[in-house]
């Protein structure tokens, strides 16, 4: 429970509530994550919120942060310098061996493009061992859009397929208009032989894992990556139940039948 | 025989001779903690002598009613679950995790090492015996020990005290956990009481409970005297004021959506009362706090409750934004989820929850109405 010390490195301004900071350890790091994986970030006396890996690199770990509260806000106000407290690796994954040969499918609602970015920087760094790939973005607006400038290289690439959509447009917006599940229907995938990795609000990820399953991808093939309130990470506060998953070691990444029950009842 | 290894030492003690166990116990450098009256109700706090335990006392006990009775005898175990669990003595309501320290932007962070003072447990029931080892399934886990409830449960000495007199809210025997200690004790302690006469029958579970029983002025138990015991175990079994049957229907097929659960919404106040009170219930906030200039900061861990709204609040509102579904939350943790998750029930059936509920909720009473299917549940709105 004892948070190791990591200074700011960098800062990125993404949206006018998101930062993207890039975090190098100060003394002693902590484990290796892998992808999908979140670690509670420590505000100094403010306190701590779990955040998903968006990335590691050269043993820098990426976090992207919405300010939406106390912590959050504290943590997003950093600048190269700051220190930020770390604890984790904490949870269960995005499984990607069991992506080998199959086609992948990854569908990302707001600021679920971060928790599911290295899933694509996986993808790239061993593109044969993969089928096709297809990368699909909602969100609320096209000022809204997470990544911009990361999202038009992918697009620019011709070894994954990335489709963008909004529920409400600008008019400079030539994208398309609609929920992200819609996306999921023409996706250019064999869907049986495809695994998807959905990450976004809850109840779009409900949508999501119906509409791909409904293309015929099997249901035990769809991976979520769920939020609950947590304070410990560790299985010791009670805070993350979801029936009988403590969402903080069981998840925040679990296979769809497993939660579907779960998710059916109103606030189970 | 129920509740008896034979195999430990038997032994047969008096008053005096109990007393004795206490001052050994002391005499380890023990804080030794039991039973005491106080403020209207049996709680626990260190004592001294045995002469300190609620001699004569009993307790009235019943939905959202708590009373001290006199027995009218000079029994010492005379009552059954006293108000509070022993968890706080593990787990305590608040634990200090990190203490840290910034200057010049640079921070530095201190665990500090557990406060686990040497303790006996004395006079613990069977129910809240067995509620240690559930919490020992949470706070020992291999991958996530806590350091603090590891360096207190590591030590304590454990005299447990067997159920004579069950109150109207237990219901242990229903739950197999109970009225007589059967393991994870070091001396287990059966008060033989009537016709005249006023002795212990003592049970060492441990070898280091043997060597401290084989030290008090004792004698050894008859056939006659496990007799006597057998008997008392079969009497209070019988006496239990409540009853759960874990078993019949599976309570994992219980309707989330059932209309009794609206019901017993509409008379809960969700104040939390029964997670506070239950020997069981693990949950915890954690809180960070600094000084006036922002040098120094601590965050601790306190105990919370899953009736809370915050406790399920995400962005954009709580999970469980209902009393019914904080209820809910609550008895299918217990009851059901529990067994998922530690592969025990979450209950031992000591009825605190339903004597400290100000309104008097049972969930004995919930179980049997949420077991009975929807259409046939006609008995809309009245506790039973
Ligand atoms: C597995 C996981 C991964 C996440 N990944 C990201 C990410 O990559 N980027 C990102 O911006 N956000 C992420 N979140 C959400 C983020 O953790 C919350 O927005 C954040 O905890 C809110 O805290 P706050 O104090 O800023 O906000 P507030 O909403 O003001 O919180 C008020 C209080 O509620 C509590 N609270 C609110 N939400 C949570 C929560 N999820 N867990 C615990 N306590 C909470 C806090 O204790 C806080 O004191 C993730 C959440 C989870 C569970
Ligand atoms: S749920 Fe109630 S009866 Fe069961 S262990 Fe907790 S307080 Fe005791
Ligand atoms: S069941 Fe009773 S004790 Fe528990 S929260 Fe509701 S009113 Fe309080
Ligand atoms: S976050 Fe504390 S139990 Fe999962």
């Amino acid at each position: 429970m004892t948070p190791r010390m990591y200074e700011v490195v960098a800062r990125r301004d993404d949206l006018p509530d998101t930062v993207t900071l890039t975090l190098a350890p100060v003394d002693e790091q902590c484990p290796t994550p892998a992808i999908g994986q979140f670690n509670m970030l420590w505000a100094f006396g403010i306190g701590e919120a779990p955040i998903s890996l968006a990335g590691f690199e050269n043993g820098h770990l990426i976090h992207t942060i919405r300010r939406v509260g106390a912590v959050t806000n504290s943590l997003a106000a950093s600048t190269t310098g700051d220190q930020i407290g770390v604890r984790g690796p904490y949870g269960t994954g995005w499984d990607l061996t069991r992506a080998a040969g199959r086609d992948v499918l990854v569908v990302a609602g707001g600021l679920g493009l971060a928790p599911v970015r290295p899933i694509i920087t996986e993808l790239f760094a061993n593109r044969s061992s993969y089928g096709r790939a297809v990368l699909l973005v909602g969100a609320r607006t096209p000022d809204a859009l997470l990544y911009r400038d990361e999202l038009e290289q992918w697009r620019g690439r011709l070894d994954i397929e990335v489709e963008v959509t909004v529920d409400s447009a600008t008019p400079s917006w030539r994208g398309d208009v609609g929920v992200v599940t819609r996306l999921v229907e023409r996706a250019p995938i064999d869907p049986e032989n495809t695994t998807a990795f959905v990450c976004g609000p809850e109840v779009m990820m409900r949508f999501a894992a119906v509409s791909v399953v409904d293309r015929g991808v099997p249901a035990a093939e769809v991976m979520l990556s769920l939020e609950r309130n947590m304070h410990c990470a560790i299985g010791h506060c009670g805070h993350c139940q979801l029936g009988p998953e403590f969402i903080c070691k069981d998840g925040p990444v679990v296979p769809w039948p497993r939660v579907k029950p779960l998710l059916r009842v109103a606030e189970r | 025989m129920e509740g008896l290894n034979t195999v430990g030492l038997v032994e047969v003690l008096t008053l005096d001779g109990l007393d004795d166990v206490v001052r050994v116990l002391r005499d380890q450098g023990r804080k030794v903690i039991g039973p005491i009256v106080r403020d209207g109700v049996i709680t626990h706090d260190e004592f001294d002598s045995v002469s300190e335990l609620p001699h004569g006392w009993t307790e009235d006990q019943d939905g959202g009613r708590y009373r001290l009775v006199p027995t009218g005898t000079d029994e010492v175990f005379g009552f059954s679950s006293p108000s509070t669990s022993w968890k706080r003595y593990l787990y305590p309501e608040r634990t200090l995790l990190i203490r840290a320290r910034r200057d010049n932007g640079t921070v530095e962070v201190v665990q500090p090492q557990p406060d686990a003072p040497a303790v006996a447990f004395f006079g613990i029931r069977s129910c809240d015996l067995v509620a240690l080892g559930i919490l020992d399934r949470v706070f020992l886990d291999r991958e996530a020990t806590d350091p603090t409830y590891a360096a207190r449960r590591s030590d304590v000495f454990i005299v447990a005290a067997a159920c004579n007199r069950p109150g109207k809210t237990c219901f242990c025997a229903s739950m197999d956990t109970g009225p007589t200690p059967r393991s994870g004790f070091d001396l287990s302690v059966r008060e033989l009481h009537g016709d005249g006469r006023h002795e212990f029958l003592v049970e060492a579970g441990s070898e280091r409970g043997t060597e401290l029983l084989a030290t008090i002025a004792s004698r050894r138990a008859t056939t006659a005297d496990l007799d006597t015991a057998q008997a008392l175990h079969g009497r209070a079994a019988a006496s239990m004021g409540r009853r759960m049957d874990p078993q019949d229907p599976p309570l994992a097929a219980l309707d989330p959506d059932h209309p009794r659960w609206d019901d017993v919404a509409n008379r809960c106040l969700a104040c939390g009362n029964c997670t506070m009170v239950c020997p069981t219930c693990f949950c915890n906030a954690t809180e960070d706090s600094t000084n006036l200039t922002g040098t120094e900061a601590e965050r601790w861990r306190v105990w919370d409750s899953c009736f809370s709204i915050d406790f399920s609040h995400l962005h954009g509102g709580s999970v469980r934004s209902t009393v019914k579904s904080r209820y809910r939350q609550w008895l299918l943790h217990k009851l059901v989820t529990w067994h998922d998750q530690f592969d025990v029930s979450g209950c031992v059936g000591c009825g605190r929850c339903i004597t400290w509920c100000p309104v008097g909720i049972d969930l004995t009473a919930e179980i049997t109405a949420l077991a009975t299917p929807q259409q046939s549940a006609g008995r809309k709105g009245v506790p039973s």
